[in-house]
């Protein structure tokens, strides 16, 4: 393994938070623009012609937009030899008609989509004039790339394109989510979505159905579900994200809907819990007068950098020499896709917030500078750094 | 020679014939001037400067939006504005605050021209800004847009940049929801289709050229605003287009499509409120011109009425459309400016 650079001192990552204040108000302008453009799973193009229009003022090399519909861009590094990727997924959780206004107060913005993951395509966007502004040039050719299609049926489809189709090689790579400061992920879950459909096609089987239709049948499927549920090392859980059914009080519905996720650090056992939701599905129908189906949509393999790896070491690092308390968490979003391929990758986030995925989702933003002076001290480590995968 | 023929192929008259011109000629879209390189060229080759003035009472809800997006893309990213400042007539809330926080410079109404006594009302607002402000062009935008872009700016000062006989530009947003035989709804407000555009239509039938008469939203050249007189309430924007035509016809005017403004709505009642103070502007602009003798007085007592359950009563208002003189009769400002 090659020598590793030494970490940055406080001072060192003090003036970059200093230095980065220069740029507030184009930060801030980019928040705004970003969160504002509707983006939902699919529907991405009008933001990532934001950032490609962004990278084109920023006279970056190689912009492009590919099959998937993911925008990518090269800040040239001084020798070029290797290739650092920022990642940030441009897709919102909510839809083209919702309102996106984002509001301005002292010190916070508020608006759907602004922390998830609007700020984290503002940060892209931004990073080639932070860097500029901090007269940092990397040696390695930086990749910013907005990926499309993260979140639900979307599976990841943006990243995992781009990863298989790009003619770099990608040695590292670092993931920007809106919130929370203090957010480091360097594993991921092994993970498996689906969705379980009750439809009673007009019949009735029982007198609890008569009351209430597909729900009934549908509430003894979420208990079901959760007795699967195995405690013990490594813990395997199903959660349930979301169910729909019915739309008044005296009508029972014919058709009802559960979103679920099962999530584990061993593969084995998310295929396995996975085998025993469609055994139980299976069983449900023969006792159902309608139809019970699940449909899987998602699947993720866990992946792991370690502990003690040095990009990690590093991140922690820079997070204490900050005052910020780390909050180590797993992850199932583009890590999970660059940890698959092995590429030594970190997860980070950007800034303070409140009512995540809420229609007044809010971040602070003081901090902002906090997250930027450490992406840039991660990234100049990385920079410098060999590209080793110990996981 | 040929015959122009309007849209049901009739004889088209004199007037048709210039605002069909006009529109051709004078009417932009904002994506035709979306190059910022382009754009800061024409303005260092045409050697002048420019002034964005918003003006504010209790905004705080979108001002600070507006000033952050117009400082970064106008002014930190490209040299486009040479100043961003927002003008109050005394907000209660923090809306001068935010702006100053943002970087906007912020001046209190009543404390310019003191001398002159402030009166509360946009239009005071606008007036007060061509003594305080440097640029040779100004550029007004209203505090509220909640979709805020550059182009609220650029789409309406390029056409100055490029026509040298262009004195004021117009914003226009909102595509027709529906198109009927081929033709389009000119989308203008509830209070420009039920009020101004009848009023334009009997008496300066050229100015039903432009789409959106009221909005908020226009750059203009410090020459002319100078010499304009200011109502100082709702009636500013139609009283500067009659004066605007009197004086130099309809090509000194053009309008720019900036497609989509979204905003708080108006009530009725507000929107009553509105018209009455545009229609005193206009039978003021009427007498002014001598256009209709024997014209009512215009009293400044607008009546509506109100419920409340079953209890019905007349709310009355009184409205005054006050006026400011043109500003290059101050002596102060013909000091501050050299002109004296």
């Amino acid at each position: 393994m090659t020598k590793e650079p030494a970490q940055k001192t406080i001072d060192q990552i003090l003036d970059k938070r200093q230095s980065l204040k220069t740029l507030r108000e184009i930060l801030f302008a980019n928040i705004i623009m970003a969160g504002e453009i509707p983006a939902p799973t699919g529907c991405e193009r009008a933001l990532t012609q934001f950032l490609c229009d962004r990278f084109t003022e920023g006279w970056l090399n190689d912009i492009s937009r590919d099959q998937a519909g993911n925008v990518a861009a090269v800040l040239p590094g001084a020798n070029g030899k290797r290739n650092l990727l920022v990642a940030a997924h441009v897709d919102k959780i909510w839809g083209e008609s919702e309102d996106h206004t984002v509001n301005v107060g002292v010190g916070r913005m508020s608006g759907r989509g602004i922390a998830d993951n609007g700020l984290g395509v503002a940060v892209l966007a931004t990073l080639p004039l932070v860097l500029e502004a901090l007269e940092i040039q990397l040696k390695s050719n930086l990749i910013l790339l907005g990926t499309t299609r993260s979140f639900g049926r979307g599976d990841l489809a943006g990243m995992r394109f781009f990863l298989e189709h790009t003619d770099r090689e990608i040695g590292a790579g670092l993931c920007l989510e809106g919130m929370n400061l203090g957010r480091l992920s360097y594993s991921s879950l092994g993970m498996a979505r689906g969705v379980i459909s009750v439809d009673s096609k007009g019949s009735y089987s029982g007198p609890d159905e008569q009351s209430s239709g597909a729900i009934a049948c549908l509430n003894e499927l979420v208990g079901e579900l959760l007795e699967l549920n195995r405690g013990g090392f490594p813990e395997t859980k199903i959660l349930i994200g979301s169910m729909e059914a019915g739309s008044g009080f005296n009508v029972p519905p014919g058709k009802a809907k559960v979103r679920f996720e099962i999530r584990s650090e061993d593969a084995h056992l998310v295929e396995r819990v996975e085998t025993e939701v469609k055994s139980l599905i299976g069983r449900k129908e023969l006792g159902y007068v309608g139809e019970v189906t699940v449909e899987m949509i998602a699947h993720r393999q866990p992946g792991d950098l370690g502990a003690d790896h040095p990009f990690v070491e590093a991140a922690h690092h820079t997070l204490s020499c900050l005052g910020i308390r780390p909050n180590v968490e797993p992850s199932i979003s583009e890590l999970a896709a660059l940890l698959d391929r092995k590429i030594p990758s970190l997860t980070l986030g950007i800034t303070k917030g409140e009512s995540r995925h809420s229609p007044d989702e809010m971040i602070h933003l003081e901090p902002i500078f906090d997250g930027l002076a450490q992406i840039v001290s991660v990234l100049e480590f990385m920079d410098e750094s060999g590209f080793e995968f110990e996981g | 020679m040929n015959q122009v023929l309007n849209l049901k192929g009739n004889p088209m008259r004199e007037v048709d014939k210039a605002v069909a011109r006009w529109l051709k000629t004078n009417t932009f879209h904002h994506s035709e001037f979306w190059d910022m390189q382009e754009l800061i060229r024409a303005k260092e080759k045409a050697g002048i400067s420019i002034s964005l003035c918003i003006p504010t009472l209790n905004e705080e809800k979108t001002i600070g939006k507006e000033i952050i997006v117009f400082k970064s893309e106008l002014m930190d990213r490209y040299p486009f504005v040479d100043e961003i400042a927002v003008i109050d007539s005394g907000s209660t809330d923090n809306t001068i605050e935010i702006a100053a926080s943002y970087g906007a410079d912020t001046y209190l109404s009543a404390e310019i021209l003191p001398e002159h006594g402030f009166k509360a009302g946009k239009g005071e607002n606008l007036w007060k800004a061509i003594h305080q402000l440097k640029g040779d062009i100004i550029c007004y935008v209203d505090a509220d847009i909640k979709n805020i872009h550059p182009k609220f700016v650029t789409g309406l000062v390029a056409p100055l940049l490029y026509r040298p006989e262009v004195q004021y530009v117009k914003a226009f947003y909102d595509r027709p929801l529906a198109l009927s035989e081929g033709l389009r709804p000119s989308g203008g407000g509830r209070v420009t289709e039920i009020l101004v555009r009848p009023l334009f239509s009997i008496f300066f039938p050229q100015l039903t050229a432009l789409m959106q008469p009221l909005s908020g939203e226009y750059a203009v050249r410090r020459g002319l605003l100078e010499t304009l007189p200011f109502p100082i309430g709702y009636g500013v924007e139609t009283s500067h287009l009659i004066d605007v035509f009197r004086a130099h016809g309809l090509d000194a005017f053009a309008q720019t499509d900036l497609d989509r403004r979204v905003h708080r709505n108006q009530s009725t009642i507000d929107l009553g409120k509105m018209s009455f103070g545009i229609l005193q502007a206009f039978l003021n602009r009427l007498r002014h011109y001598d256009i209709v003798s024997e014209l009512p007085e215009v009293n400044g007592m607008f009546r509506q009425l109100q419920a409340e359950g079953r209890c019905y009563e007349m709310l009355n208002r009184e409205i005054i459309e006050e006026e400011r003189p043109p500003m290059v009769n101050l002596p102060e400002y013909l000091k501050r400016h050299g002109l004296g």
